[in-house]
């Protein structure tokens, strides 16, 4: 017995790279990352401390970091506020639900079939168009927000819907992931297919899509940050107070922050952050095993 | 030319790629391709969004470097040593933690990865509300009284507000969330080295963990490498915009934390000087290219 615990503390094959279980020689690795997990969850656990602190908690002197008396007052605060043009908050958070659940499914749709015939169709610009592809991997979007700007008005996107969606459906590091996932697909269960009758939609829609689930939770989780997260499409694009998204009304409440009503709005800004902030944590936690399986063909030659 | 049998061949063979394709080549040119061009394009004229764009030349390039003192004087060196110590010390750290994460067992290895990655699915407008607070300028700002309970200073610093924090801020608040998926990236790649290589080596008399390291672990995963790099590089120049939701103002505190990114919005939206601010556009393309060129360089496959 005595012997057994002995091995399984100092046995080989726990030590080095993803090692089964736990070794001695591992404790260093601890000691260096549970302060650094600490700090780095500091201002997480401060977004979900601060979104249930009642007033007196939020201006208290001297501070407190942790809630005493949780209550859902800023919440409740929160949904029954107006935002200063008479559009309720609700109705930004409906905005952007559908905006987010569109441009996943989108984006989904779209990558998933440049990828199919990136990966398994024989056509002649074939490695051209997939260089490029990985060459805009480099894109800052940042850096031409402006002649974006004039391509979208140009086009009559402006105040529009589907300006919330069309711009980013085209993610290169999206393609670049779902590509190299499909090439692990082996090509003998499409050839097989293919000599069973089926068209390519068809090898597309019921072999491939399920094949490589993996990645595609992989590409639903990036695109549901981007859409989720993003403020900037309806600070540049849209005047439509109604059309405007749950991440832009959060930004209006952190720009004004000086006098009363920085007061009023710091425990409601608090819970909106935590709104913000949740459906992508967890997502992430329930799809984190594919993304790490998509992750290890992430590899850039 | 392309008479109608050898079309109609091309269709059969080729059609249905293109078809597919089709919908994301599309949106991809549209919204990536004619931007970046525009933007080339724009940087050689004079535009003020309101009469039709004047072709000047490289005038626009040439007030930026020999004009332009606020990009000169603040914005370059700003970007220089934000990019410097967010690109490189964050890559370096992103690898560094991925292999420790490697090194334990399945369950702490992704709770602690769960946590390190955390930060990064944050947005910049969520995550305002956290740091305006933490960082308040009065007494009652969390660091603020911290640092006054423990008598380190005695009266509130305005740290958002002051040329000498912000930029320090602004790093410390990057590097925090940049665990991003370079880094998802770099653990994967880590895990699937084969551990025969780790025994061999052993067996050629590489004994230290940081020989392994450099001997066999980063030439197995340059790959991941390369990807963990290009992340970083574009994620430090997107990050720019940072130190305006900091401060809440545009052009940053005596322009402490402006960078290019920043620059260009203040050009481009404030003063309507498109032209320029397309010129500034296309030098921030090419820095990031340059970068990309060189992390090709350290981590090419040789094949």
């Amino acid at each position: 017995m005595k012997r057994n615990w002995f091995r399984r503390f100092t046995g080989v094959r726990n030590r080095g790279i993803n090692p089964q279980g736990f070794h001695v020689s591992q404790i260093k690795f601890y000691l260096l990352l549970l302060p650094l997990a600490g700090f780095m969850l500091l201002p997480i656990v401060f977004i979900f401390s601060s979104a249930f602190k009642p007033p007196e908690e939020l201006y208290a002197y001297p501070p407190r970091f942790f809630v005493v008396n949780p209550t859902l007052k800023n919440f409740s605060d929160l949904f029954s506020k107006m935002s200063s043009s008479g559009v309720p908050v609700s109705r930004y958070l409906f905005n952007s639900m559908v905006i987010t659940l569109v441009a996943v499914a989108a984006s989904i749709l779209v990558s998933s079939a440049a990828a199919y015939a990136l990966s398994k169709k024989r056509f002649k610009l074939k490695q051209t168009l997939f260089a490029v592809n990985t060459i805009a991997l480099m894109f800052v979007p940042i850096a031409v927000t402006i002649p974006r700007f004039l391509v979208i008005e140009r086009l009559g996107l402006l105040d529009t819907f589907w300006v919330h969606i069309l711009p980013g459906l085209a993610m290169p590091v999206g393609l670049f992931l779902l590509k190299q996932f499909m090439d692990s697909v082996p090509n003998e269960i499409i050839e097989a297919a293919q000599i069973d009758g089926a068209s390519d939609l068809q090898i597309y829609w019921r072999i491939i899509l399920p094949m490589i689930r993996p990645a595609i939770a992989t590409i639903a989780i990036l695109t549901f940050q981007a859409a989720w997260n993003n403020a900037e499409t309806s600070t540049l694009y849209v005047n439509t107070e109604s059309l405007k998204t749950f991440a832009f009304y959060l930004s209006t409440l952190t720009t004004t922050t000086s006098g009363a009503n920085a007061v009023a709005g710091q425990g409601i800004a608090a819970a909106a952050a935590l709104i913000m902030f949740l459906p992508n944590l967890i997502i992430f936690i329930f799809l984190q095993s594919q993304v790490m399986s998509t992750m290890s063909h992430s590899g850039l030659k | 030319m392309l008479d109608k049998a050898s079309f109609q061949k091309w269709i059969r063979r080729e059609g249905s790629a293109y078809a597919f394709l089709s919908t994301y080549a599309l949106l991809f040119f549209i919204f990536i391709v004619v931007p970046v061009l525009a933007a080339f394009l724009l940087s050689f004229t004079f535009f003020d969004t309101i009469q039709f764009p004047r072709f000047i030349g490289l005038r626009n390039y040439i007030t930026l470097i020999t004009q332009d003192d606020t990009f000169m004087k603040y914005v370059l060196p700003n970007t220089i040593q934000f990019a410097v110590i967010v690109g490189p010390g964050g890559y370096a750290l992103a690898f560094l933690l991925a292999w420790v994460l490697a090194q334990l067992p399945k369950i702490p290895r992704t709770l602690f990865a769960l946590i390190l990655y955390s930060p990064s699915m944050t947005s910049g407008v969520a995550m305002a509300v956290v740091w305006k607070t933490l960082f308040s300028g009065d007494q009652i700002g969390y660091l603020n009284s911290f640092l006054m309970n423990l008598g380190i200073v005695q009266e509130p610093i305005q740290w958002l507000q002051s040329p000498d924090y912000l930029m320090t801020i602004m790093i410390l608040v990057t590097l925090w969330s940049s665990m991003g998926i370079g880094f998802l990236a770099m653990l994967a790649g880590i895990l699937e080295i084969n551990p025969e290589l780790y025994e061999a080596a052993a067996l050629d008399g590489v004994s230290s963990r940081w020989q392994e390291i450099f001997y066999i672990t980063i030439p197995s995963m340059k790959p991941q490498m390369l990807f963990g790099a290009v992340m970083a590089i574009v994620g430090t120049f997107q990050a720019g915009a940072i130190g305006v939701t900091l401060s809440g103002s545009n052009p940053t505190p005596q322009y402490a934390g402006q960078l290019i990114v920043n620059h260009i919005e203040d050009y481009g939206f404030l003063r309507y000087e498109m032209g320029y601010a397309a010129a500034v556009s296309v030098v921030l393309l090419l820095m990031v290219l340059f970068f990309t060129r060189l992390s090709n360089r350290l981590f090419a496959s040789e094949e």
